[in-house]
């Protein structure tokens, strides 16, 4: 009897050697520690064993027992980890740097320059403001103290319509509206600040650099005691934001009707930090946009007192930035259509071209 | 404009300047200088020489063997210059010297030394004229230095013709001279005018038809004229300053021009005998002295001898009666006339001259008499035997009202932000010209007449006088005071761009930018007609003139153009288009949506349900609400007749969705087909948001319940979705289309809904009375089970 355990013992580790998979395991298990398997058996034969020999007897079958489930346990986990890496050798090792077809959409440059600068303006408490493509006589040059013989009403520049109505030709025809719209702004002691984008038309023969069709965005702000000192602070406030770094202005005088002074606002040349060279022409300036205090007549157009009120207006060209940001030569691109091209614009990164050459 | 710094120095004395830093200050404070040219740099060692004898080169018919004397030495030089002779006085660049064409060393020329080059007006940059040696009429000794004995050194500087548009007073080199007498703190001279005396009381008579586009008109007569050429030193300054020299008298009345900015005439006195002003009855031809043929207008100012007319008024004198070389006298004509009158005038005829340029900035009426002033003192100066033949007949019509202003030191200092004192106020005014008296805090400023045309007018005129003068770059900045308050936001401008942002990046479209009017000959390759609409009056193709009334054409076309650009895609923009007139006539301009996609493959039923799944994106996720679609009754002709559908939104109407009538289609593609989308945004921008409603989700047993239903002909989803939505079944939480298929031309659907309840678990008797009365609704409309 006593010898039965360990030939049993001898017997498992026999057959568990020539065990490859986890159900031969479960069928060794079952023969040998299942319910009616040998080590079962061998308990019922216990009880035909002398009393003096028992415990010695079942001691030694226990002993078996426990041999057999630890080795189950550990040929289970041996088997269990070959299968685990057979999957992984089964597995196909994948390629990341294969192309992918990604169908990506774009955003036409215009609007995404727009955004940016008009993110701007948000920030410094200005409304963004909507107009018209088409409008009047009055608002577009009248309003603006352009006077009827100006050269800018001239059939030449501006496209009339049969409704007795214009293209705009310029945002500023916005302004009035705009002025009037928060006028009561000024009377309960607040600012008016406002920005109006929008697309202005002109007569002009179409190439490389000229475009009948174009964006602008013109701004306004209106209060008491706005002075000039105050333009050239916010200007350089502005304009360093949406060319991400600090920018040193100067101001020209500038002759446009609705403004007085008028000012043509240079930026100082980032390419040669303002020594001179091909991109300025030698001057170390950038013309970039007319800006003044609004004219008196203007206000006035608008019920404004200008007595009591000043402000000042400046305009920016939109499609001249998109230009600038993109380095785009042609601007017929903008209205072309091409998908070719215009699918580039994926999406909002502002970084000033020169900005990431320096980089 | 080209200003000559040696100009100027004769009115302001700029010794001890750097001129360079002058001329940027300029820029800063009048008007922007495009360019700066440093003249006679590059030349050295050009003398006075003396051709002493000439002989014919042996081998050559051009060349000539001279003799020159150069002060220092006779040099040998070879020449090719036509005009030589003995005696003759000549520019003499002696080897080794520089002209602007290049070094000139002593070489060989065709076998023979040569010690230098004898020069041209044209060699030496003083003049164009290349037809033969600059003759020299100079008393100084041979050999001495051109450039001590002519004014060929100087500072020219360039303004941009556009920065000068507001300011008449700058289109002469006195004015610029003011604003650099301003700069510098320094005295600007005056003027110096010749004597108009004359014994007798001969007038030039002078007849003023039109006195709507006169202010003045001063003529006056000289004769015993005999010089015929004017004085280098005036050639080479009026060659800097962009003018060719032609003879005295045109010499002298553009180098007035280009002085003191008044634009003159001068008629030959032989052929004037009494000057009329006035606009022809009928229109005519005229010939001006360029020789070309014009049409005149009747309402073109001209000016006449008696009836014969001399003369387009500021823009150009005509060639019969041109100065020719034996015009012993001269009829002068100073005037001002119409700015706006010049202008129009000039641009219907498509002539615009140095003279209309100025009058068209509108000119100073006080400068007529200047003009003729400078007139009598440079001619005499030239040729003295030349007198003054009349007296001025001086015939000011119209005046501009004098200006005066009055503004307080606060209004000054509100205005620019910054302290400038009363002093530096009163004294840059009166450098510039202006009147100026001070009381107190009060300041009373007359603008001077050349201001007062039209640019200075208003006290905000006169702080851009100071300011300017003062100096931007000197401004201490400061922010301003006002108060913080929050944006409004204009929710249209946001929806916009949240529609971009949802097509853009979950529907991978292409956002465009489209003209506004409709392209003829493009829509033509589509077979999409113009529609009449507004029109542009002034558009240079006609059959471009009618703005567009939808946004879709533009973008077929453009998708029409991007053919090889992917197998599928979209492109889309929101615009404007103009729906026809409004009530008061004016144009009813709408902010529209157009969305264009195309695919090749041809399955137009699958794009066609991505539009719609595009559309109901938008419309839930920027509304929070569902929209409805029925069938168009009335399509615009390229729209497919049973595909064309209105959608609404809370019982508006805001857009449509269609396929392509066949006739179009297949000139867009042959296989592929297009579907379009547009929306009037106005109209959407107008439905309101819901509030996104939040509901708990239930943790009980939910019971999903299918039907397949036989469709008839005609029947629409949306007809059946009427069966359940009128039973208000609240456990209903979702019906889904499991499945549609065709067979034998019965169409059949598979319907799962799915059935929950909040607070229990519901029994399949409750659900199966909720799908009997469905199915009874069903019934009543003629759909059925499937057998």
């Amino acid at each position: 009897m006593f010898e039965k355990p360990e030939e049993l013992k001898k017997l498992f580790q026999e057959k568990s050697s020539k065990a490859a998979a986890s159900a031969d395991i479960e069928q060794l298990r079952i023969e040998f520690l299942g319910k009616k398997g040998l080590i079962a058996a061998l308990m019922q034969e216990l009880r035909n064993v002398p009393n003096e020999n028992k415990k010695e007897a079942g001691q030694k079958i226990n002993e078996a027992k426990q041999f057999i489930e630890n080795a189950i346990a550990a040929k289970l986990a041996e088997i269990k980890e070959k299968e685990i890496e057979l999957l992984i050798n089964a597995t196909e090792s994948y390629d990341e740097t294969m192309p992918v077809s990604v169908d990506y959409g774009s955003y036409h440059p215009i609007t995404l320059v727009q955004r940016e600068v008009e993110n701007i303006f948000l920030s410094m408490g200005f409304n963004v403001e909507d107009y018209s493509e088409i409008t009047d006589d009055y608002n577009c040059f009248e309003a603006l103290n352009i006077p009827k013989h100006h050269p800018a009403r001239d059939m030449q520049d501006t496209y009339y319509l049969s409704s007795n109505q214009l293209l705009k030709t310029h945002t500023s025809a916005a302004q009035n509206t705009i002025l009037r719209k928060y006028k009561s702004n000024l009377e309960s002691g607040n600012p008016i600040r406002a920005i109006f984008p929008g697309r202005c038309f002109r007569n002009e023969k179409i190439d490389a650099c000229h475009e009948n069709t174009f964006f602008q965005m013109e701004g306004i702000m209106v209060d008491k005691d706005i002075s000039i000192s105050n333009l050239i602070y916010f200007m350089k406030t502005m304009l360093s934001e949406v060319f991400q770094r600090d920018i040193t202005v100067r101001l020209r005088p500038g002759f446009f009707p609705f403004v007085e002074p008028g000012f043509e606002l240079d930026i100082q040349c980032s390419i040669c930090g303002g020594k001179g060279c091909a991109s300025c022409k030698d001057s170390g300036w950038l013309e970039l946009c007319p800006c003044g205090m609004i004219h008196p007549n203007v206000l006035t157009a608008a019920g404004i007192d200008p007595e009591e009120y000043t402000g000042f207006a400046f305009g920016l060209g939109l499609t001249r930035l998109a230009m600038m940001k993109y380095e785009v030569k042609d601007i017929r691109l903008f209205n072309s259509g091409n998908l070719k091209e215009l699918s580039q614009f994926t999406d909002i990164s502002f970084t000033h071209p020169a900005e990431s050459k320096e980089a | 404009m080209f200003v000559s710094i040696n100009w100027i120095k004769e009115y302001v004395n700029l010794d001890g300047l750097d001129v360079k830093k002058l001329i940027n200050t300029f820029t800063l404070a009048t008007a922007e200088v495009e360019d700066v040219y440093i003249k006679g740099a590059d030349i050295e060692n050009v003398v006075v020489g003396e051709i002493k004898s000439v002989e014919e080169h042996p081998e050559s018919k051009k060349l000539h063997l001279l003799k020159v004397d150069a002060g220092s030495k006779i040099a040998n030089i070879v020449c090719g210059a036509p005009n030589v002779r003995e005696g003759m006085k000549i520019a003499l660049a002696l080897a080794p010297a520089r002209v602007p064409a290049g070094e000139i060393i002593v070489t060989k020329v065709a076998g023979y030394e040569s010690e230098g080059m004898c020069c041209s007006g044209k060699e030496l940059g003083i003049s164009d004229d290349h037809s033969g040696l600059l003759e020299l009429h100079t008393d100084a000794p041979n050999g001495t230095d051109l450039k001590s004995i002519y004014p060929i050194e100087d500072i020219i500087f360039e303004v941009d013709n556009k920065s000068l548009t507001n300011r008449p007073d700058l289109w002469g080199h006195y004015g610029i001279a003011r604003e650099f007498a301003a700069l510098t703190g320094r005295e600007l001279k005056p003027l110096k005018l010749g004597d108009l005396s004359y014994d007798g009381d001969y007038q030039v008579p002078v007849r003023i038809g039109r006195e709507d586009l006169v202010y003045r008109y001063t003529a006056l007569k000289m004769d015993n004229i005999t010089v015929n050429e004017s004085p280098l030193d005036m050639q080479i300054r009026l060659y800097y300053c962009g003018m060719r020299a032609i003879n005295l008298l045109a010499d002298v009345t553009n180098y007035i021009m280009l002085e003191i900015g008044q634009p003159t005439h001068a008629f030959n006195a032989n052929m004037i005998d009494a000057i009329a002003v006035d606009t022809p009855k009928t229109p005519c031809k005229f010939t001006t002295l360029d020789s070309v043929e014009r049409d005149i207008d009747e309402n073109t100012l001209m000016i006449y001898n008696n009836d014969t007319p001399v003369a387009i008024a500021g823009i150009m004198g005509g060639l019969d009666s041109e100065i020719v070389e034996d015009t012993g006298a001269v009829v002068l004509e100073s005037a001002c006339f119409d700015g706006v009158s010049v202008r129009k005038s000039s641009s219907r005829l498509g002539h615009r001259t140095d003279s209309s340029a100025r009058y068209e900035k509108m000119l100073d009426p006080e400068l007529t008499m200047d003009a003729v002033g400078r007139f009598v003192e440079i001619v005499k100066s030239v040729d003295p035997a030349a007198k003054v033949a009349s007296k001025v007949n001086d015939n000011y019509v119209r005046h501009y009202d004098k200006i005066s202003l009055t503004f307080d030191k606060a209004y000054v200092d509100k205005y620019t932000g910054i302290e400038i004192s009363d002093e530096r106020i009163v004294h840059t005014l009166t450098a510039l010209g202006f009147g100026v008296k001070q009381e107190g805090e009060v300041f009373t400023v007359d603008v001077p007449s050349w201001r007062a045309t039209k640019d200075v007018t208003i006290k905000a005129d006169i702080i851009e006088e100071i300011t300017r003068i003062y100096g931007y770059d000197n401004f201490m900045i400061t922010t301003t005071k006002s108060p913080l308050k929050p944006v409004h936001h204009d929710y249209g401008r946001v929806e916009d761009e949240e529609v971009k942002d949802i097509l853009v990046k979950k529907y991978a479209l292409h956002e465009v930018h489209s003209y506004v009017w409709q392209d003829g000959r493009k829509f033509k390759k589509l077979g999409i007609d113009i529609e009449d609409n507004v029109r542009v009056l002034n558009i240079e193709n006609s059959e471009n003139g009618n703005l567009r009334n939808s946004m879709l054409p533009t973008l077929l076309v453009m998708a029409s153009e991007n053919k090889d650009f992917a197998d599928e895609y979209g492109l889309f923009e929101i615009g404007r288009v103009v729906d026809g007139v409004k009530a008061d006539g004016t144009a009813n301009e709408r902010k529209h949506l157009g969305i264009v996609l195309f695919s090749k493959s041809g399955d137009e039923k699958k794009l066609y349900f991505k539009a719609l799944e595009m559309i109901d994106c938008i419309v839930s996720l920027i509304k929070q609400k569902k929209p409805s679609y029925k069938k168009a009754k009335s399509v615009k002709p390229w729209q497919h007749p049973k595909n064309t559908a209105v959608i609404s939104l809370d019982g508006k109407e805001f857009g449509r969705v269609c396929t392509l009538h066949p006739v179009n289609k297949t000139k867009f593609d042959k296989t592929g087909c297009v579907v379009g989308i547009e929306f009037d945004m106005n109209t959407f921008n107008s439905v309101t948001a819901d509030a996104i409603e939040y509901k708990e989700s239930s943790d009980m047993q939910s019971i999903y319940y299918d039907l397949s239903l036989v469709l008839g002909n005609n029947i629409r989803f949306a007809d059946l979705e009427e069966c359940w939505k009128k039973e208000n079944i609240a456990e209903l939480e979702s019906v889904k289309v499991i499945d549609t298929f065709e067979r034998l031309g019965i169409k059949s659907i598979t319907i799962r809904f799915n059935f929950v309840a909040m607070d229990r678990t519901l029994e399949m008797d409750e659900v199966q009375k909720y799908i009997d009365a469905i199915l009874a609704n069903l019934s009543s409309i003629g759909v059925a089970l499937r057998a």
